[in-house]
């Protein structure tokens, strides 16, 4: 008992960081008492960016392209990096562009356990990335992100997840960049050794733009129980959902991941409503990236669970407080940075000069009004 | 009674207010556009630098009992500490690199190497003092609550010892602003003085424990044989460091011309006023690259109150565009050498320590505050030949402003001549007191001269006098 009241003690100056239960954060705590305010951590990251758990940190070591307008992006996380992660979730990863972060989720591409021979036993991560016709980040990831750079991460999350071991019938449909979760799915089945049924219909416009076809190609070589089938929407047009009963006949008893373009969800969602198959349906839909549209929307309170709708032209601030939530606030000017708070989706725009906010951003809710539906960290 | 109309004070049209506000607004967007990478690779060379000189004054301070290593050690010490508490916890504290979107640098998370936790200081500094610069009753920085720095405070017998807490405040100015933050703390967030475990009240006591074990406790046990000379050298720099933070905060609000406001200017106040109560509040001081980094870029005061989150290794560039607008409507734009500066404040806190009888000036006119009512009364010499009489105006030979500034400049010059003047009428006066006091003297001479004639006289008959009746006598014994 005595000990344990010792070692959080010890541990309490490195309670934030990243690394989880490592002994490591005795050590950290007990050096960050000398070290105080900071932590051991920001001096010795400016030796290596990487030896840092306050922040989740990567080197990204090698850049592949997938297609024209794609790449991979293959990672080697720093210090505190769980890899415990489960095939379909993303990451948050964070891009130095002139001196500004960029913060975005992109799906994990690789299994959890990526030991394999060919990578040295390193662990590494990788996420692909297709670039958006606006997309800033994304066409400045595909276009040139050079091996060597830094980037900050965040713990991977989400819920499109395949369980372990995998259901025993398995229908994946995606498109374009909706492949990139089931990828990391299909490759940790590859790796584990447990494929089953499984038959995966992906749709892209013409067969160059397919991302990992090769990959998918060979996979269904060695696993005769992968059944890879592409649309390529250029030539056949959309894919119809009623064409599903003739393609594949079995499809009502196969377990459902879901992931491209919202549209394309919505419409599953419906047909797998209709067929009373819901619940067997998975989707993930992409927080597509974007720029903030229109003026106003509905604000959520994430914390406290309210929400309210307002126009372009009320503060978050306002708009909090007009439904009792407790906002932080000080000199509503926009001087202060008491009223900060974190956009955890959706887009805000800076009233003073217009620049927008986006999901990630840390805002000044005095001056930020909503562009679009948002979700406030409060 | 301080400034209570920034319009009349400024001698500037509610237009030209409002101009001047577009005109701030122009150049905090053109800094806004401009932020890049030259400004990102700056503070983070910056906390590379502080990092590194810290990591290197500490190991110099494990040979310590060597003199010169003591002395060097405590000298990187001070200077990591400065630039610590100066260019990064100040500035990074009040946003001014949140753009840069990067957790470990942003304002809501940087704790700084001071007695007092970031948190408390960012709501009592940025919101407190920033919002309210300089307004009487509103921004408890006037002074720190234990020095009366205005003739609008009224004296008390407290303010004799004003230059020992003054000596005080310098020397553990840390202290003085983590006592500050944390009343201002409490009052903000209502939380009863009674409420011995309250948030505030923890979080204060858990920064002070690490900060003073760090520096008093930690550091001389790690190195061993060496633990005095350490800890005098870990109490040196902090000293030097209150010291520097001191002097540097001082000579930004309490030189002259940095204006005080009452109350009533923030009734309706518009953003264009908040920008020129922030210019008339705030002083400069003259600093090379050098200095001017060791203060955190404070020496461009005035710059950092109109935009205390923009990134302070702008405001040279941005001192010389405010500089421009004060000329183009004739502000004036209170700068000196840090010495010059700093010793009209240090005059302010030792006059100020004595009674009002002892002080010539008002609250409307004195070297530390003043009002519109200053100019009441005054007839300023050019004005005179204009159609209006009216200082809103521009000068109709050299098309130049007439504002502040001039006004400013000639209700001294007039002040002056007729201070002048009533000294010479004095003079005049007393020369003609004295001129009938010797007139006076001459009379009384003279009478007395003749008095003493008379007196003389009178003897001489007496004697004579005397003289027959003793003969008269001697006649009438012989008979």
């Amino acid at each position: 008992m005595v000990f344990k009241n010792v070692r959080d003690w010890l541990e309490a100056p490195a309670a934030s960081v990243a690394e989880r239960g490592g002994r490591l954060n005795v050590l950290r705590g007990a050096v960050a008492r000398v070290t105080t305010p900071l932590l051991p951590d920001d001096y010795l990251h400016l030796a290596n960016p990487l030896w840092s758990a306050r922040e989740l940190r990567g080197r990204i070591v090698d850049v592949r392209k997938e297609t024209a307008d794609s790449a991979t992006l293959v990672i080697k996380p720093g210090w505190g990096f769980d890899f415990k992660f489960q095939p379909g979730q993303y990451i948050g990863i964070g891009l130095l562009v002139d001196g500004r972060w960029h913060w975005r989720s992109y799906s994990l591409t690789c299994p959890p356990d990526w030991n394999a021979p060919e990578h040295g036993g390193k662990r590494l991560i990788s996420i692909a990335v297709k670039a958006m016709p606006e997309g800033f980040l994304s066409s400045h990831i595909v276009g040139g992100v050079k091996p060597g750079t830094i980037v900050r991460l965040q713990a991977p999350q989400g819920g499109f997840v395949l369980p372990y071991p995998p259901p025993a019938k398995v229908l994946f449909l995606t498109a374009g960049s909706g492949i990139t979760p089931v990828m990391s799915m299909l490759r940790a089945m590859d790796r584990r050794g447990l494929v089953s049924d499984v038959v995966h219909l992906h749709s892209a416009r013409t067969a160059e733009d397919v991302m990992f076809g090769d990959e998918l190609r060979a996979l269904h070589d060695r696993h005769p129980s992968f059944q890879s089938h592409l649309h390529l929407t250029g030539e056949q047009g959309k894919f119809a959902l009623a064409d599903l009963d003739a393609k594949f006949p079995d499809w009502r008893e196969r377990d459902t991941w879901a992931c491209g373009p919202a549209a394309m969800l919505d419409e599953i969602e419906q047909h797998w409503r209709a067929a009373g198959l819901a619940e067997r349906l998975h989707v993930e839909r992409f927080e597509i990236e974007r720029s903030a549209i229109g003026e106003g929307g509905t604000v959520s309170f994430g914390k406290s669970g309210r929400s309210v709708e307002v126009d372009g032209a009320t503060s978050l601030l306002e708009a909090g407080e007009s439904v009792g939530v407790q906002m932080p606030f000080g000199c509503r000017m926009g001087i202060c940075q008491t009223c900060v708070v974190t956009l955890s989706s959706g887009h805000a725009r800076d009233l003073r000069n217009g620049d927008e906010r986006r999901e990630g951003d840390k805002v000044q809710t005095c001056i930020s009004a909503a562009a679009g539906d948002c979700t406030l960290d409060v | 009674m301080a400034i209570t109309d920034i319009q009349t004070f400024s001698h500037l049209t509610a237009a030209d207010i409002e101009t001047l506000g577009q005109e701030l607004d122009t150049i905090r967007r053109s800094v806004e556009l401009s932020r890049g990478e030259r400004d990102a690779k700056y503070i983070r060379r910056t906390i590379a630098a502080q990092r590194g000189l810290e990591v290197a004054g500490r190991a110099v301070l494990f040979g310590s009992r060597n003199r010169w290593a003591w002395l060097a050690g405590t000298a990187l010490l001070s200077v990591a500490k400065i630039i610590e508490n100066m260019e990064l916890g100040h500035n990074i504290s009040h946003g001014q690199w949140d753009w840069m979107n990067d957790p470990e640098i942003h304002s809501s998370t940087w704790e700084w190497d001071q007695t007092g936790p970031s948190s408390q200081w960012r709501r009592a500094h940025n919101y407190s003092h920033h919002t309210y610069t300089n307004v009487l009753g509103k921004d408890e920085d006037l002074g720190f609550g234990i020095l009366r720095m205005t003739r609008d405070e009224q004296w008390r017998p407290i303010h004799l010892v004003q230059p020992l807490a003054n000596l005080l405040l310098a020397a553990t100015f840390e202290w003085g602003i983590a006592l500050h933050d944390w009343a201002i703390e409490k009052e903000l967030t209502g939380t009863p003085k009674s409420e011995l475990l309250s948030a505030p009240n923890r979080e204060f006591a858990r920064k002070i424990a690490r900060q003073v074990s760090k520096d008093f406790l930690l550091y001389p046990a790690l190195t061993g044989p060496a633990w005095k000379s350490t800890l005098k050298a870990n109490a040196t720099a902090n000293l030097v460091r209150n010291l520097w933070a001191y002097a540097v905060i001082f000579c930004g609000h309490f030189p002259d011309g940095a204006e005080k406001f009452t109350i009533e200017q923030l009734e309706d106040e518009t953003q264009a006023e908040w920008y020129l109560r922030q210019m008339l509040g705030s002083a400069n001081f003259k600093a090379g690259p050098a200095m001017a980094f060791m203060s955190g870029n404070l020496c461009y005061q005035i710059e950092h109150h109109l935009f205390p989150d923009l990134p302070s290794n702008r405001y040279p560039e941005i001192a010389a565009r405010v500089r421009e607008l004060c000329d183009k409507y004739d502000l004036p734009y209170t700068t000196g050498s840090l010495g010059k500066q700093y010793l009209l404040a240090f005059r302010t806190i030792h006059k100020l320590a004595l009674p009002d009888r002892f002080l010539k000036r008002t609250a409307d006119d004195a070297p530390e505050t003043s009002s519109e009512r200053k100019f009441a009364g005054i007839t300023l010499p050019n004005t005179e030949r204009w159609a209006d009489n009216n200082w809103l105006l521009t000068d109709p030979e050299t098309g130049q402003r007439r504002g502040l500034r001039s006004a400013l400049h000639e209700a001294k010059v007039v002040l002056e001549e007729k201070a002048r003047h009533e000294k010479e009428v004095l003079r005049e006066a007393k020369r003609a007191l004295k001129e009938k006091a010797r007139q006076e003297k001459e009379l009384l001479r003279e009478a007395k001269i003749a008095l003493q004639e008379k007196a003389r006289v009178e003897q001489a008959a007496l004697r004579r006098k005397t003289v027959r009746e003793k003969g008269f006598r001697v006649r009438l014994r012989r008979a």
